[in-house]
């Protein structure tokens, strides 16, 4: 019994031995491919609602060039313009033009984003004023029939604070959230398009990306045309849709090396597949 | 011996990582809100006009009440449905239904949340809002909450009644007390402190749940005046605005986590109570 106990230490001896061994070399392997990546580098902070389709355009973009290792944070459009004043990020995201005093950033469009209004596909309403839209929003309009539809109680979906759709629609329309009179209130499109077609007499507003892809699926929803202007992708990408906004990569000075290599390819069509997927729309070649 | 005195260290080790977690989580959610249990007086989480964190207002109290009551009406539905669920497995059923009837709970308790809420968001929702628009709200959650505590209730009812010792159902039978007799008169009373134990812990799960609670109840910050109000949890508020705040809104949410993690640890110690007066 001694003995074997003896043996026993001794053979764990040799195993944490060799244990040991193995992670010192892992430790050097792993030491030198970081130091490897650290020459090979981009950091980009900024919007929330650019970082996810720009992580897929970085997988792709590292996929390509092995060795390069990219660095996605969010934290809001004006982080990103922060970070890339500081120089703390390659790169910033952000939702929007860049505004008056914004001049000494550099803005590279990489997508449009449209919001749509979408209401039930059985809602006869088709067309909404700019005054109605504020109305029933606030809740000076609470039934379907002063629009010009079914005699219903209107159901308001609104975006839930923080939301960079929640801001555009705000700042197009002129409101404060607080305003806002809302029956559900709502996380990402999906939920959006769910709870309205769930709803015969809802009215929300989504990507409109989103929403005609869900519409063309047959799912029963409706794009309520805004200023006589129909809420289609193809009117985001030739500029006719006044609810929209530009997605940038914003830089400090004219982009060099590896971030003009990533802008260059984030601009191309080799992305236009997972921008779509994003449900947003490819800027126009020209 | 010496196995003995690894296994003793090996325990200890595993006893205080558990402990170490809660306590990093719990150091971690403190760190995470002290801007804001520093930077705005705590009053405000009571006396802001409303929920508008982008607006500078962090009322937190109607979410709390949303939490309460969306837990309490599941509880008041699920508590009634799941003891006569189990006394129906234990007393009733034939061992061939039982057997089925008990394995169809356990795949209830098996289905992930997030199912309970997509089909809440896309039939009960809807099925609501025929009955009194806009569908999504605190009635909706409470089903949906019904629905996904009942099987915790029933499974752990279930083993509190199985281990009332035989003697005793048998002693009630030799004194000829009828069946339904029995099982108030005797078995309720032997299982109490199981039965009880079971409902604190699906009060538990109720008060956190946020996915299923998200997609149903509206997520509407105010004090509901009726079931058919949306309401929006504390949980919920979490999950909902968590990705996109940032700074002082950023901390507030950690608040709201603190205050369910607050109210979880009251019920603990509930259930601590109850378990010291069962010893006692």
């Amino acid at each position: 019994m001694r003995m074997s106990l003896h043996i026993s230490a001794d053979g764990h001896l040799r195993f944490y031995r060799t244990f040991i061994c193995v992670i010192i070399a892992g430790l050097l392997v792993f030491s030198v491919t970081t130091a490897h990546a650290a020459a090979q580098r981009l950091t980009l902070t900024g919007s929330s609602t650019v970082a996810p389709l720009v992580n897929e355009i970085a997988r792709r973009f590292e996929a390509q060039f092995p060795g390069v290792r990219i660095d996605v944070q969010t934290g809001g459009s004006s982080r990103g313009i922060n970070d890339v004043r500081k120089g703390v990020a390659d790169i910033g995201m952000v939702s929007r033009a860049l505004k008056p005093g914004e001049e000494d950033l550099h803005a590279h469009t990489i997508a449009l984003d449209g919001i749509g209004l979408i209401v039930h596909a059985r809602n006869p309403v088709v067309s909404l004023s700019r005054r109605q839209i504020v109305d029933i929003f606030t809740g000076r309009i609470t039934r379907w029939s002063a629009v010009g539809g079914d005699d219903a109680r209107i159901t308001v979906v609104n975006k839930a604070e923080g939301r960079s759709t929640l801001e555009l629609f705000l700042e197009y329309f002129q409101l404060r959230n607080s305003v806002i009179r809302p029956h559900v209130i709502i996380g990402d499109n999906a939920q959006g398009i769910k709870t309205v077609t769930g709803n015969r007499n809802a009215i929300g507003y989504v990507s409109i990306g989103a929403a005609e892809y869900e519409s063309r699926r047959g799912v029963p929803l409706r794009l309520l045309a805004l200023g006589g202007v129909a809420a289609s992708v193809d009117n985001v990408r030739n500029g006719n849709f006044p609810l929209s906004r530009p997605l940038n990569l914003i830089t400090a000075g004219v982009p060099q090396g590896l971030a003009r290599r990533f802008i260059t390819f984030a601009q191309s069509a080799q992305v236009h597949d997972l921008i779509e997927a994003q449900y947003f729309v490819p800027p126009d070649a020209g | 011996m010496q196995a003995d005195r690894l296994l003793v260290w090996v325990l200890r080790g595993g006893a205080t990582l558990t402990a170490l977690v809660m306590l990093l989580i719990l150091v971690f959610l403190l760190f995470e809100s002290w801007p804001a249990l520093t930077g705005l007086s705590l009053i405000r989480f009571v006396t802001d006009a409303a929920w508008h964190p982008l607006e500078g207002a962090y009322h937190l109290m109607p979410m709390l009440l949303a939490t309460l009551l969306a837990s309490s009406g599941a509880l008041m539905l699920a508590v009634p449905l799941g003891l006569a669920s189990a006394v129906f497995i234990v007393f009733f059923a034939s061992p061939r239904l039982a057997a089925v009837y008990k394995r169809l709970i356990e795949l209830l308790a098996g289905i992930p949340s997030v199912v309970f809420g997509f089909w809440g968001l896309t039939t009960l929702a809807p099925l609501i809002n025929e009955w009194h628009p806009p569908g999504a709200s605190l009635l909706a959650a409470v089903l949906v909450l019904t629905l996904m505590v009942l099987p915790m209730i029933t499974l752990t009812a279930y083993t509190a009644f199985v281990a009332v010792p035989d003697a005793l159902l048998r002693n009630a039978a030799a004194l000829g007390l009828s069946r339904w007799g029995m099982i108030v008169g005797v078995a309720l009373p032997a299982a109490r402190n199981g039965i009880i134990a079971g409902i604190i812990l699906a009060a538990a799960r109720a008060l956190g749940e946020t996915m299923a609670v998200l997609m149903v109840a509206g997520n509407v910050v105010q004090y509901p005046e009726s079931i058919f109000d949306p309401v929006r949890t504390l949980a919920a508020n979490i999950a909902l605005e968590m990705a996109y705040a940032m700074d002082d809104h950023r901390a507030v949410l950690f608040v709201s986590g603190l205050l369910l993690m607050a109210l979880v640890m009251v019920l603990s110690v509930l259930a601590g109570l109850f378990e010291r007066h069962r010893h006692a």
